[in-house]
């Protein structure tokens, strides 16, 4: 695999994981349990897509055949999509819409902090900006997780088993394959290994505090950011992208 | 507008007219008291370039803004005008002018109240900041949410005289 199409591959992962993420997000809008946090989703969700658009605009340059960010997002199916599958797990209930977003903003600081030395200027300018939203968002769903888990019984008792059921997805996050080892020897990428003892760290230093159990290491779940993804994002997409596909081209 | 438009305005006039575009979202702040603005240059082929930064990635009011002024500069008779986005450095709250804060703070909107500590610092949870009401001034406040009506704000409510109000964050 050639250096261009390595970064086109490794922009698709940062961008589609951001979009898909918002998008489920988008899907609490109105319907939260209570306004703040309906607010709180929503705007963790824009700045998700602010995200994925810059990400998906730049892949949409590095690929030179035409593809801007819309038609990315618009336009390709699920096995084109590189974003990790613990994103596109649905929301169920708030615990497991927290878990999910404290494991991937837990993560995001850290890949964003890491890209912002990237050699390359766009990747570096981009994860700069981002970082400093991305570690809000972990802001709040560590104090989500916290609230929850030393909650009341039953708020703990759902918090632990988000925690859980959503562990087998996180393995992906740390695992490299060809496209990383290229754009880390490169320095525009990272290792992805590297990052998973701070990781753990700051998952485990938060669900202490939360009186909840990690969960122990077991079989991990993968495949997202090569495109084989579990039957969830197909009915994403199909939301997502009906209006492009039933009235091509649409603009308002 | 009836103000005369010079035709080659200095660039510190193009700065005072754009002192006086209001944010879309916050009216009661210029988009150059927010930091929004720049930088404004003059190309050699007579085009003015105004860079412009967004807020948050995915704020709204980015591309209302960047037309806002595009606008404003025609207005004044002057036809070339181009606008440039940099993301790097990436936008600041410590970029609001004096001013800028001033006014928010007469808006009911409480300004963002330190400087921001970039890199070490980002990886580390914090409290929730103190801050003061932009009403009666008291310290007393707590956060109820972290996100208010926009992406730059937070919601506090005033334990003291017991108003909610938003909160600039620092950012």
């Amino acid at each position: 695999m050639g250096r261009q199409d390595a970064l086109f591959e490794y922009l698709l992962r940062l961008g589609d994981s951001a979009l898909v993420l918002a998008q489920r997000l988008g899907e609490w809008t109105g319907k939260a349990p209570i306004i703040e946090e309906d607010l709180a989703t929503a705007n963790t969700a824009l700045d998700l897509i602010g995200q994925a658009r810059m990400w998906l605009a730049y892949a949409g340059e590095v690929e030179g055949k035409g593809r801007d960010e819309d038609r990315l997002a618009f336009l390709r199916d699920a096995s084109d999509f590189r974003n990790v599958l613990l994103v596109e797990q649905p929301n169920g209930n708030f615990a497991d819409t927290i878990a999910r977003q404290f494991y991937f903003d837990a993560w995001n600081v850290r890949a964003l902090d890491a890209l912002r030395g990237s050699t390359d200027a766009r990747v570096a300018d981009i994860a700069g900006k981002s970082l400093k939203e991305a570690r809000y968002h972990f802001e709040r769903s560590a104090d989500w997780v916290v609230r929850l888990g030393d909650g009341t019984d039953e708020s703990r008792a759902k918090m632990q088993a988000a925690i859980d059921d959503l562990w087998t997805y996180t393995g992906e996050l740390f695992a490299a394959d060809e496209v990383d080892r290229i754009l880390a020897e490169s320095g525009v990428g990272f290792d992805p290994g590297s990052l998973h003892a701070p990781w753990m760290d700051a998952v485990k230093q938060v669900l202490d505090e939360a009186t909840l159990v990690a969960p122990a290491a077991g079989y991990m779940q993968r495949g997202g950011k090569q495109g084989v993804h579990t039957e969830n994002l197909g009915y994403l997409l199909a939301e997502m992208q009906f209006l492009q596909r039933a009235y091509p081209g649409g603009q308002w | 507008m009836t103000e005369h438009a010079s035709i080659d305005p200095s660039v510190e006039e193009v700065w005072s007219w754009l002192a006086d575009v209001p944010d879309p979202e916050i009216p009661a702040v210029s988009v150059v008291d927010l930091g929004i603005v720049r930088d404004v240059r003059r190309e050699e082929s007579g085009a003015l370039v105004v860079t412009v930064t967004p807020t948050y990635s995915g704020c709204p009011a980015t591309e209302l803004i960047a037309a806002e002024i595009a606008r404003a500069i025609r207005a004044r008779g002057i036809e070339r005008v181009l606008l440039e986005t940099r993301l790097s450095p990436a936008w600041t709250t410590d970029w609001i002018t004096e001013r800028g804060r001033e006014k928010l703070s007469g808006y009911g909107i409480a300004p963002p109240g330190y400087k921001v500590v970039d890199a070490s610092a980002i990886l580390r949870r914090r409290a929730p900041d103190p801050v003061a009401c932009p009403r009666c001034g008291s310290r007393r406040t707590s956060l109820t949410s972290r996100f208010g009506s926009t992406p730059c704000k937070a919601l506090y409510r005033c334990d003291e005289c017991l108003e909610p109000f938003d909160y600039f964050k620092p950012h």
